[in-house]
């Protein structure tokens, strides 16, 4: 299914769509994430880090993650009950994967963007999640953590 | 709760499950050293008379730049999908007191142009903790990576990133 979809990707021409991840055995899942599919100047990387108030570069995607890093992003933003954000694959295109790291000046994967702002990488998201940080910084995105709802029920 | 949404197999709903244990050990209100006082001695699976000209110079270079008090320089190749002796996956502890003042990402930043040329050639990943010598001293221990996903395997980059390794 992720393989059709790439596939119908690259025939479009550069511009945002919206999709429902879906797991292999064909069942919708509750997430959404958007994908660009476009070669990634640093006009276009720009555009990319603006357009979502959450923005992931990984490898793989929320759905099926290919990097432990990754993997971690996203599951601290699961935590968060941030399930909407747009994430891209940087397996997928290897301009993006190069034009994020010269557009951030950072050299790895994954890499996360709040508001276009760049916020870092893996260990930066962790350690934010840890000090309660990352709470204020959705607050902010006017994203309402959903630890906040957890801690008020226990 | 964490993964109904994310369940291709079983695998991954391990890995899943390993990584929300993790991560809610590490919530902001309970304790924060459970993962990383237990791993302060930790130390890779090499040949300890294998040449490893990666770590050497990660080391020297963090010393020159960063005049660290406590420096610990991981290779974690091992825990990815690389051949064994790879200098690939690294993860890095810097106390320093130039740290001090600095924001998380600035830290960061500092550690990853001291390490530019590394990160360009032959250092697929790099882990970084930084700290000051008072927030070590308050929370001294090194934090764990997440396991693998096998992301290595399907890099085309990672053969260039290996021989350049090994050059």
């Amino acid at each position: 299914m992720n393989n059709i979809l790439r596939s119908t990707a690259r025939c479009l021409r550069p511009g945002a769509w919206h999709y429902r991840t879906a797991q292999n055995n064909g069942e919708m899942l509750s997430g959404w994430a958007r994908l660009m599919c476009s070669s990634a100047g640093q006009k276009n990387m720009e555009e990319m880090v603006k357009k979502d108030k959450v923005v992931v570069f990984m490898k793989g995607t929320p759905v099926q993650p290919m990097c432990g890093f990754s993997n971690a992003v996203v599951q601290i933003l699961r935590m968060h009950g941030v399930d909407s954000y747009a994430a891209y694959n940087v397996l997928d295109d290897q301009d993006i994967r190069e034009g994020i790291k010269s557009f951030s000046n950072w050299p790895t994967i994954p890499q996360v963007y709040f508001n276009g702002e760049f916020v870092g990488g893996c260990d930066i998201l962790l350690q934010m999640h840890q000090s309660g940080d990352l709470v204020e910084e959705l607050q902010k995105l006017g994203i309402r953590s959903a630890l906040l709802d957890q801690e008020k029920q226990s | 709760m964490l993964c109904q949404n994310n369940t291709l197999n079983t695998k991954g709903d391990l890995l899943c499950l390993m990584l929300s244990c993790a991560l809610r050990c590490l919530r902001p209100s309970s304790c924060t050293r459970a993962f990383s006082g237990q791993l302060a001695h930790h130390r890779p699976h090499m040949d300890p008379s294998a040449p490893r000209p990666v770590e050497t110079t990660i080391r020297t270079k963090l010393t020159q730049a960063l005049k660290p008090e406590h420096l610990e320089v991981i290779n974690e190749s091992h825990m990815h999908a690389v051949p064994p002796g790879s200098e690939s996956h690294f993860r890095v502890l810097v106390v320093s007191p130039q740290f001090e003042g600095l924001s998380l990402l600035q830290r960061h930043r500092l550690v990853n142009e001291s390490l530019r040329e590394e990160l360009s050639t032959c250092v697929h990943a790099l882990a970084i903790q930084t700290k000051t010598p008072q927030q070590w001293s308050s929370n001294p221990g090194l934090a764990k990576s997440p396991p693998c996903m096998g992301g290595s395997k399907h890099d085309d980059t990672m053969a260039e990133k290996l021989k350049a390794g090994r050059d």
